[in-house]
């Protein structure tokens, strides 16, 4: 379970205030999906969650499963189960794939005190997982993100997400650049991936993505803050009407 | 014409006088024990020549501009307190293992200079006679690198040099030379000279590791015939700050191909200059480096000066050189393509990159293209930066611990370069070592 209170953020170099008093509980289990126009501080949400530098945090707090988040590394944040799929997944030349996730599965263990896979069994695991994402082992054996597609590196955001089985998943919106059947394999894969003790936060500008990926609750953020809170059919209404009369709304 | 008079008779003079570099030089070889020379006699006697006409380099000189040559002028170098090298490189494959200590060929410590297709004799032994098929490339190649522009420590080598390797390979060596260089006094101050030449369609694999002396001056000549196939590998780690110079003058025949690999980590001031001359058509050669420089161990200053020549039609260079420094290092990279008239359909590449892991570090680029033919591609790029903060936030975001991270990256960078070593199962040992290296030095961060 993540809870988030009062969180007030800006960025480090600038007095900027981005995040202005956010609000929010995602239980165990359940899919809360956020949306927002450009600007309203939905990216640096994530950022902020899972550690990234050049933000600093104001007020309020940020918890996974009880654990203070804020303080941590962003490596302690990921053995404690936290996860951002990025919007840009990042190319490391030189780097391959399966010698980066072994790495980073690895890492995790040893954190969290848990033996490490050998490479026998890391192997067996990363095909089963990879074959039900359709990614075949010419990609595992390439570099990280070098020559992908934007849904091969999507798919191996979503990968790198079964591969290390975090508790909470903050997906940045992982439709952008996507076409309808990319989308609609990433989405499988996020759905396949869904238990009752693993919660989504899944950041987007679009309705669509929700079509395949079905939320429990949809936040409207603005201005660094969210503004309201809903069913799926939040979503609906913000794809009919666009933001501009749910904010006037709102005040 | 008048205006041109005066200006003549206001330069001061010099006649009479010694110029500095040429002080040096004699102080300089008064510390030395010259070999007089069995069949490499006369090419000693013309290096003498040509070094007393050039004189060592001054602080003026353009050529060293970014690398002051002054610890390599001392007449000695200063006593070293070195730690034990580790020489764990290479071992793991069948190669015909080479030693030399203090810049002597050990005989005793190597295998015996016995393989298919390939002669093998220390220059000590074989200098002792007058007559031997290397006197007609002792310091030939040398002698011709020397245009235009002068490498005086190069010439200083063909003169001193005590010890070396003479190679000539008429067939495919099916093991790989590699020799290894160790340390015993310290206060060595190393010249060796190998002379390399490849007949016609003859291949081989040639693997230098160690760590020389105190301070060393190392020249490689290797002459590559027709289809020949020359990969030279170098990778040295020093525990502490020596002083290193070295010297590849190739010279690549039609259809041949060399290719030039070195990794250098930490403790060094280094210069290493290499002279390509492409003079056959269709040929290729690639040299490229790998460096990681700790400013922490010893002053660590590493300079890679390459001059390319291509003379002939067809063919193929490229240079890829990578530095990563901290804690103050420099890295230089001065490299230059020339392309002679008539040279047409030459494809050239160079590459220079620095990774600088904190703000005292630096990294300094000259790239120069010269071209006098027009039917080419050529290019240079040059970059110098700092980590990839959101590649590093990638990595750690996925539980990478941040010193780990590090290494990764650095591999990542260092990419290009490993690349360039064809034989997967060299690369992956310089690659395993590397990263053990990394890793050592990212636990202990400021010490050796």
């Amino acid at each position: 379970m993540l809870e988030i209170k009062n969180l007030h953020v800006k960025l480090e170099d600038e007095d900027k205030q981005i995040l202005k008093g956010v609000d929010l509980t995602v239980p165990a289990g359940e899919v809360h999906a956020i949306m927002g126009p450009n600007g309203s501080g939905k990216s640096t949400l994530s950022y902020v969650l899972s550690g990234r530098d050049g933000y600093a945090v104001t007020a309020g707090e940020a918890a996974l499963d009880g654990q203070s988040l804020l303080e941590m590394e962003p490596e302690q944040r990921a053995a404690a189960g936290l996860f951002l799929a990025f919007q840009y997944p990042v190319e490391i030349p030189g780097v391959g794939n399966m010698t980066f996730l072994r790495t980073a599965v690895n890492a995790q263990r040893k954190a969290r005190g848990e033996e490490e896979l050998s490479a026998a069994e890391f192997l067996k695991l990363i095909r089963q997982k990879a074959a039900t994402l359709k990614i075949d082992s010419e990609m595992l054996k390439r570099a990280v993100n070098v020559g992908f597609s934007g849904g091969e590196k999507k798919r191996n955001e979503i990968l790198q997400m079964a591969m290390l089985e975090p508790s909470m998943c903050i997906l940045d919106e992982t439709d952008s650049g996507l076409d309808v059947d990319a989308m609609r394999l990433v989405a499988d894969g996020v759905n396949a991936l869904r238990r009752p003790d693993r919660s989504f936060l899944v950041i987007t500008h679009y309705q669509r993505l929700l079509d395949h990926i079905r939320p429990d609750v949809v936040h409207i953020m603005a201005d660094g803050r969210i503004v309201r809170s809903g069913g799926p059919e939040l979503a609906l209404e913000v794809e009919q009407n666009g933001y501009g009369d749910l904010l006037a709304e709102v005040g | 014409m008048a205006d041109t008079a005066v200006l003549v008779a206001q330069v001061p003079t010099v006649e009479g006088k010694v110029r500095p570099g040429q002080a040096a030089l004699a102080a300089h070889l008064d510390a030395l024990d010259l070999p007089r020379g069995g069949f490499s006699r006369a090419a000693r006697q013309d290096a003498a020549q040509r070094l007393e006409a050039m004189g060592l380099p001054g602080a003026r000189d353009e050529y060293w501009r970014y690398t002051d040559p002054a610890p390599f002028n001392a007449a000695r170098p200063e006593p070293l307190e070195f730690a034990a090298d580790d020489a764990t490189l290479f071992t793991a494959i069948d190669r015909l293992h080479l030693v030399f200590v203090d810049g002597r060929f050990d005989a005793a410590a190597s295998d015996p200079l016995t393989a298919e297709g390939v002669e093998i004799e220390s220059l000590a032994a074989a200098d002792a006679g007058d007559d031997h098929w290397a006197s007609g490339l002792y310091g030939r190649l040398e002698a011709a690198g020397q245009v235009p522009v002068k490498r005086p420590f190069a010439a200083l080598n063909t003169l001193a040099a005590a010890d070396g390797l003479l190679i000539r390979v008429t067939g495919q060596v099916a093991r790989p030379v590699h020799i290894t260089y160790r340390r015993s006094a310290l206060d060595a101050d190393v010249h060796l000279h190998h002379v390399v030449k490849l007949e016609e369609g003859a291949e081989l694999t040639l693997l230098e590791s160690g760590v020389l002396g105190a301070r060393s001056n190392v020249v490689i000549e290797a002459d590559l015939a027709r289809g020949a196939r020359l990969h030279h590998l170098s990778a040295k780690r020093a525990k502490d700050p020596k002083l290193g110079l070295g010297h590849i003058f190739a010279r690549v025949g039609a259809e041949a191909l060399f290719k030039s690999f070195t990794l250098s980590v930490n403790g060094a001031m280094m210069r290493n200059e290499a002279v390509i001359d492409i003079a056959g058509d269709d040929a290729v050669a690639h040299i490229a480096a790998a460096v990681l420089g700790d400013g922490n161990i010893g002053r660590f200053h590493h300079d890679d000066t390459v001059f390319v020549i291509h003379g002939a039609e067809r063919c193929e260079s490229r240079q890829v050189f990578k530095k990563v420094l901290k804690n103050g290092a420099e890295g230089i990279f001065q490299g230059k393509i020339l392309v002679k008239p008539g040279a047409q359909k030459t494809d050239g590449y160079q590459i220079s990159q620095g990774l600088l892991l904190d703000e005292g570090s630096q990294f300094l680029a000259k790239p120069e293209l010269e071209i006098y033919a027009d039917d080419v591609k050529c290019s240079h790029g040059s970059t110098t930066g700092a980590l990839d903060e959101t590649a590093l936030f990638y990595l750690r975001s996925r539980g990478v611990p941040r010193e780990r991270a590090i290494v990764l990256l650095v591999l990542s960078f260092l990419a290009d370069a490993l690349d360039e070593i064809e034989d997967t199962r060299l690369r992956e040992d310089i690659l395993g070592r590397l990263e053990d290296w990394l890793t050592e030095r990212a636990g202990n961060p400021g010490k050796a």
